[in-house]
């Protein structure tokens, strides 16, 4: 992939002026908090770096994620990027397949051994890896051979960088992070279900520019996961004066006050929904009027309902309801019973807050 | 009818309460204004600050203007969406916001320097220009002879 044009060929054949370029490196320096003085430095790697290899192993996912970075209204400097960059083997979008495709990513490893990028999006199954296999590779194998010789690996959506959905109770497959397989290579959480296009170029360009962006706990790049939607969130005075909309269609949502007790996540969800949006900046989930579901977060999928207020107790209500299948069928209860037990304990644990307790726990 | 034209003062009363609205930022950013034009005068060094790395209610980005006030020079850049680049009424010190294509704000920026990098033509689509001119000038004798 050699013979492939640079940025600026790129940009040129797709009638993108030098200053438009400027324009966006900017904002890139904005939206990844760096010094603004950067944006020349940033243009200037962008344009001339060498050309890393990137090889995209999709594992145990849905291709949203794929589809998020692609499909950017087309075209976009985040598109040139992508096109810039030696997308050495990425089966969903390459020509190539079976064998061809494996030889195409051995190659691409050999010829930049060290060097080379890897990106990954879906979960890995480890309960029999037969569950999912690529050219009759398992992708536990596929991603330790991968990763032997990558630079850096980049954990593309909330399945690659926490298990995601698969990994989600009971985790049939017994799926796990790309970090609980690869221990030994620095690896950046992109997570989102899907990430935000831009976040994903950021972390690329930045990785071009000044190499590995600084990271959370949680392995993920600060600029981008420093601060929660609810710090954001344009309902945030709804919420500091204690308005809430109690249903989706009462005075309260109409009047687009804070979506806190219909179960946003906002205020406990690290990214930048809340400024970058979603669809070329057109709007994210509160502006739509529906709560934040956290996706950002490891195990969004089980932290206890999407329509709940965080300040229920989620208790351990996933052992109540097997501890209730396994006396029922060893006692021969009826379920009923044992339906309204629970339901007395759910009661009981539930704990009905005001703007008023808010206020006072804050 | 009444109560839509009373909703509609309301909304313009609230908007205008709303500008006032000031998170006590603007005074410091204007003081590193300050700093970075002697620091223009005196070595020629051009600063530029992130209007969007720190909170800025529409009171402080009143205050901005008030202080810095209107200037002689005001560019409309089309660039995948708008940008404006204007000179504020302190020489040397430029506001450029970027804007998507749907309007949507982008980046802001306070740069302190003589010209802003943007305005000036880039040498890549000189290059371009060039090669443009001289396939205009080209047809153009195509077509006269």
């Amino acid at each position: 992939m050699a013979d492939q044009p640079m940025l600026p060929e790129l940009m040129k054949a797709h009638g993108i002026s030098r200053r438009s370029f400027l324009k966006y490196c900017a904002t890139l320096t904005s939206a990844m908090a760096l010094p603004p003085m950067l944006a020349p430095k940033i243009a200037h790697a962008l344009e001339s770096a060498r050309r890393p290899s990137v090889i995209w192993l999709s594992f145990q996912e849905c291709t949203g994620c794929t589809e998020s970075i692609t499909r950017s209204y087309a075209p976009t400097i985040e598109d040139l990027i992508f096109n810039a960059i030696s997308l050495d083997y990425h089966h969903t979008l390459q020509a190539a397949s079976g064998h061809a495709a494996e030889a195409a990513r051995k190659q691409a490893m050999e010829a930049n051994w060290g060097e080379y990028l890897v990106v990954v999006d879906g979960s890995i199954p480890t309960k029999n890896e037969g569950y999912s296999c690529i050219a009759g590779i398992s992708n536990v194998e596929m991603l330790k051979e991968t990763a032997e010789g990558a630079a850096a690996i980049v954990a593309v959506g909330t399945c690659a960088a926490y298990g995601g959905i698969p990994h989600a109770d009971p985790n049939p497959t017994g799926a796990v992070a790309v970090g609980d397989i690869v221990t030994d290579k620095p690896i950046i959480n992109v997570p989102g279900c899907p990430p935000i296009p831009i976040v994903m170029t950021s972390v690329l360009a930045h990785f071009l520019t000044f190499g590995l962006p600084e990271l959370d706990d949680l392995g993920r790049p600060k600029a981008f996961y420093g601060e929660t939607i609810h710090d954001r969130c344009y309902r945030r005075p709804f919420y500091d004066k204690g308005k809430f909309a109690e249903s989706f269609d009462d005075e309260g949502a109409k009047q687009g006050w804070c979506l806190y007790k219909l179960g946003c996540k906002g205020p406990t969800t690290r990214s930048v929904c809340a400024t970058v949006k979603w669809n070329d900046g057109t709007s994210f989930p509160i502006q739509s009027g529906h709560p934040c579901l956290g996706c950002t977060e490891p195990d969004f999928w089980d932290n206890g309902g999407f329509y709940k207020p965080l300040s229920t107790p989620a208790g351990d209500y996933r052992k109540f309801a097997a501890a209730a299948v396994a006396g029922g069928a060893a006692l021969g209860v009826a379920g009923g019973a044992i339906g309204r037990a629970n339901k007395a304990r759910a009661a009981r644990a539930h704990e009905t807050v005001d703007a008023h307790d808010l206020e006072k726990k804050s | 009818m009444s109560i839509d034209l009373r909703s509609a003062r309301h909304g313009h009363a609230l908007a205008e309460l709303k500008s006032h609205v000031s998170t006590g930022n603007a005074r410091p950013v204007l003081n590193e204004i300050l700093a970075a034009l002697e620091k223009l005068l005196a070595d020629g060094t051009a600063t530029t600050i992130d209007l969007g790395a720190l909170p800025f209610a529409a009171g402080d980005e009143r205050m901005l203007d008030a202080v810095l006030g209107k200037g002689e020079v005001a560019a409309t850049l089309e660039l995948s969406g708008r940008s404006q680049v204007e000179e504020t009424g302190i020489p040397g010190v430029w506001r450029i916001d970027h804007y998507d294509p749907n309007g949507e704000t982008l980046s802001r920026f306070v740069e302190v320097t003589f010209l802003p990098e943007i305005l000036k033509s880039q040498r890549e689509d000189a290059e371009t220009g060039l090669t443009r001119l001289a396939a205009r000038l080209e047809e153009l004798d195509g077509q006269t002879h």
